[in-house]
């Protein structure tokens, strides 16, 4: 039997235990036992993309400690994955990304699994991010996860894959460009009329929930609590 | 030291311990399918450029409309002049009787059905590149054998060092909010007339 | 109250963030852009849908690239002696000054004191027109948008269609007002526009003696030179004055003709989104009879050797200009091109900048949200994410936000600090628990809460919640 390991990041650490939790309750349903060590912090991302390298070095060998035990480690956030393992060979040598699945990627991917026995009746509309989508590779994933929910509505987001202007301390450096992508993704997400938005990741759900507090729309959430939702 | 020698020098020092990079890999296409039919193609991507097509020697006249003085390169085939043009022989024509002339009428080296695109590069019946340039109508003749599927088939048609001039409909520009517009500096009408079954 | 220090005066704000605010407020400028760069990305998307192929022809560009920066010196050397051979007389300069003074020497020996100019990025980064303005010649800009831009007296905003900031009216009341021999009655329809724009050059295009062209590629095999264009402008700078001198980066050379095969697939369909340009022309030297007789090609450095140097950051080098990446970028979309302060914007511009004019744009690696949009369309593979990041790595940091970056790595890399730190910002967002989010933050926070709330830390975290499970 595989050990899994569950990343659940630092932006989720901080502020939305409901995700990981969510995590936790599908692979569980699934018959998967899965571990959290407490040791974890942060992948390390934040200070990579800033440009402090060393720093993101000492978090990488850091989540490289804590995880080295695992052969599988699942994390709800596609831009946290595609760190391991864009940056983490490049910053220490390891090659522990190989082994870091974004939720989608293992239960497509390892668990071969698309209907996971949730329910959900209410209109959601997804937004790909752009890390996990692009970099990490997810295409589809999470939206075909979705579309196997039960009663759930799924409805198309305008101009999908078009950046919500997050970019990590990009949002504060060039916070007014950063605002102008906000309003139009605020904008199509308010133009669906769906009740919730989904993503892959908590930090982009930041932002977009940031902008929606002020303007109005769906409400934020991470697509695997709709997938451990069985109401 | 020369700027050769300097710029030589420090392109060296850039690559200094840099390793071989491996051989580029080819894998794209070099032909279309076999069943594909190129003449078809060909004429479909000519009229989305905005050109008009003909068949048949017979056709040329028809091409080159009302057109009244027609420059020719002087080897061009003597079957192709057709019509009630008065035919002017490029023998170093100076520039404005290019300007005043109405059309051009040359062959071509090759033409590409993917992307519509007929190569000139100054062999036979082609001429010199004022020729082609400075009327503004230019009638093309493409013999059936000249047609290729795939931009990678043509190359090797082509004189690599002889001047090229690759045309894929008439001038155009997509400068004023990107939005393609036929007609600028270079022929604003271009006919092609496919010889060849 | 007032605090010592207003707000932001610590903490230099980068010039793309204060111009890019200047650009956000312009509607106009914005519609124009949308529009624009969505109707390009419309055309590029079915164009390269098209091609089966498309990933192929990327991994082969982007090998192709990589060889030729890998054997540069040789390749460079083997071209000039082809070029030569043929009749080309080839000169080498250090840097931009170096290759004007030989463009405007080739210039007044050739008995002229105007050029006709082919669109080129090089020469624009060298700034030749304003060089010969300097030495009392002058160079007319030729392509349709170019000219728009020079009669404004304005400055490029994208690497395609310089003038992609104007609309069609603009360009009419630009032409009205500027060109001396506009027509009377001009409309704003792009055919009237195009019309004008051809009358208004026919003559000069037909006595010139001397035209300046940069090169989109230079075969190494053949010492050929490259130039993709529409208009046809380009064919007559190209043909008809009898010296041409053309500004061409070291890093446009490609070691065969066979590889045009494959680059002259990628770039149309990238650029314009149309299956081949209207006209490429291809020219190996000096051909008796056929254009022009005197013709000069000057190799240019200008810092690429420099950027060579770079292991990451020399696959910038690999660009062949063809602005997908701008059409495609959220950041370029938002902000135009003017933006950026260099010749080069957008992404492509924000990893070239910094390394063509170390220390002068080192704000721009970070005028970008890292989404990736521009390596996905790239067709030579330039991963300008990874560049970008790279070059934040190397460039120089804020006293204060390194100190912060610094304290938080400490605090992250160290469980126990990580866990008390979660501790504290639960207790200190305790008076907006009930809310659930903050509306408003002290600066630099305040750069966040000025579009969008702020969540606040939930009452129980994962860690409490699981340790009480395990229990």
């Amino acid at each position: 039997m595989s050990r899994i390991g569950l990343f659940i990041t630092c932006v989720n650490d901080a502020l939305y235990p409901q995700t990981p939790k969510a995590v936790v309750a599908v692979l569980e349903r699934l018959g998967y036992d899965v571990d959290f060590p407490q040791a974890q912090t942060c992948c390390g991302q934040m200070h990579a993309n800033s440009g402090y390298r060393k720093d993101a070095a000492k978090l990488a060998k850091s989540f490289e400690r804590t995880f080295a035990g695992y052969d599988a480690i699942v994390t709800p956030s596609g831009s946290c994955a595609a760190m391991t393992r864009d940056q983490y060979p490049d910053l220490t040598g390891t090659d522990i990304g190989d082994r870091v699945y974004e939720l989608s990627e293992f239960l497509l991917d390892h668990a071969g699994v698309e209907d996971v026995g949730a329910s959900f009746p209410h209109t959601v509309t997804y937004h790909p991010t752009c890390h996990g989508t692009r970099a990490l590779g997810l295409g589809d994933k999470p939206l075909r996860l979705l579309r196997a929910v039960d009663r759930i509505e799924l409805v198309d987001l305008p101009e999908a894959d078009q950046c919500c202007g997050f970019g990590g301390t990009f949002a504060l450096k060039n916070s007014e460009v950063s605002s102008a992508m906000l309003d139009d993704k605020c904008r199509h997400a308010a133009d669906t009329g769906a009740e919730y938005l989904a993503a892959a990741d908590n930090s982009c759900l930041t932002h977009i929930g940031g902008g929606i507090g002020r303007v109005g729309g769906p409400r934020p959430i991470h697509y695997a609590e709709i997938l451990a939702s069985t109401t | 030291m020369s700027a050769k020698e300097e710029i030589l020098a420090r392109m060296r020092r850039a690559l200094d311990g840099a390793g071989p990079v491996p051989v580029p890999p080819r894998e794209y296409r070099r032909a279309l399918d076999e069943d594909a039919d190129v003449v078809e193609m060909l004429i479909d991507r000519l009229v989305d450029y905005k050109a008009e097509v003909h068949h048949g020697v017979d056709a040329i006249e028809a091409a080159l409309g009302d057109a009244k003085q027609v420059v020719v390169p002087a080897d061009l085939p003597t079957e192709w002049r057709l019509g009630r043009s008065v035919f002017i022989e490029d023998r170093n024509l100076a520039t404005e009787d290019l300007d005043g002339a109405d059309a051009v009428l040359t062959g071509c080296a090759a033409a590409v059905a993917v992307s519509g695109t007929i190569m000139l590069d100054a062999g036979a019946a082609q001429g010199r590149r004022a020729i082609t340039l400075v009327p503004d109508h230019h009638v093309i003749v493409v013999r059936r054998d000249q047609i290729v599927g795939h931009l990678a088939e043509a190359l090797p048609r082509l004189h690599p060092t002889r001047p090229q001039t690759w045309i894929s409909g008439p001038s155009a520009t997509s400068d004023i909010e990107l939005q393609r517009v036929e007609g600028v500096h270079g022929p604003r009408r271009l006919d092609v007339v496919i010889l060849g079954d | 109250m007032t605090t010592a220090f207003p707000p932001g005066r610590s903490l230099r704000s980068p010039k793309f963030a204060e111009s890019a605010k200047v650009a956000l407020g312009m509607p106009q400028l914005r519609s124009n852009l949308a529009h624009a760069t969505g109707t390009i990305r419309g055309k590029r998307a079915t164009v390269v849908g098209e091609l089966d192929d498309w990933e192929s022809l990327r991994d082969a560009a982007a090998a192709i690239k990589a060889d030729v920066q890998h054997r540069m010196p040789e390749l460079a050397v083997a071209f000039e002696r082809k070029a030569t051979e043929a009749g080309a007389t080839v000169h080498w300069a250090r840097d931009g000054a170096e290759a004007n003074r030989i463009a405007a020497r080739i210039t007044r020996e050739a008995g002229a004191d105007e050029v006709v100019k082919v669109k080129s990025m090089a020469t624009q980064e060298i700034e030749l027109n304003e060089h010969f303005e300097a030495e009392g010649l002058k160079a007319w800009e030729t392509d349709l948008a170019e000219l728009i831009v020079q009669l404004a007296e304005d400055r490029p905003s994208h690497i395609l269609v310089p003038a992609i900031h104007y609309n069609r009216t603009e360009i009419r009341d630009i032409f009205k007002g500027r060109m001396s021999d506009a027509p009377t009655g001009l409309t704003d329809e792009p055919a009237a526009l195009a019309e004008a724009a051809r009358l208004h050059l026919r003559r000069r295009f037909l006595s010139a003696k001397v035209a300046v062209s940069g090169a989109n590629f230079a075969v190494a095999e053949t010492g050929s030179l490259v130039v993709v264009e529409s208009e046809g402008n380009g064919r007559m700078c190209l043909t008809m004055p009898r010296t041409l001198i053309s500004v061409v980066g070291v890093e446009k050379l490609l070691p065969r003709f066979e590889d045009l095969e494959v680059f002259m697939q990628l770039l149309p369909r990238s650029s314009t989104g149309e299956r081949m340009n209207p006209y490429t022309s291809i020219w190996t030297g000096a051909t008796g009879g056929d254009g022009p007789e005197d013709v000069h090609i000057i190799l240019l450095d200008n810092g690429r050797t420099d950027v060579l140097a770079d292991e990451v950051g020399r696959q910038a080098l690999s660009c062949i200009r063809c602005s997908a990446c701008l059409n495609v970028c959220p950041v370029y979309e938002r902000t135009g091109g003017h933006a950026y302060g260099h010749v080069y914007p957008g992404p492509i511009g924000a990893i070239l900048a910094p390394q063509l004019e170390p220390g002068r744009h080192d704000d721009l690696p970070y005028a970008s949200s890292l989404c990736g949009a521009c390596y996905e369309v790239c067709p030579v593979k330039i991963n300008i994410p990874e560049v970008l990041v790279h070059l934040r790595q190397q460039g120089p940091h804020h006293v204060g936000e390194k100190a912060a970056m610094g304290a938080a790595e400490a605090v992250m890399a160290r469980p126990r600090l990580w866990r008390a730190a979660l501790g504290a910002a639960r207790f200190f967002s305790l008076p907006w628990r009930k809310r659930g989010s903050v509306r408003r933050l002290p600066w630099p926070a305040s750069k966040w809460t000025v579009s969008r709330d702020m969540p606040v830390p939930p009452k129980e975290t994962f860690r409490d919640w699981w340790k009480e499970r395990e229990r």
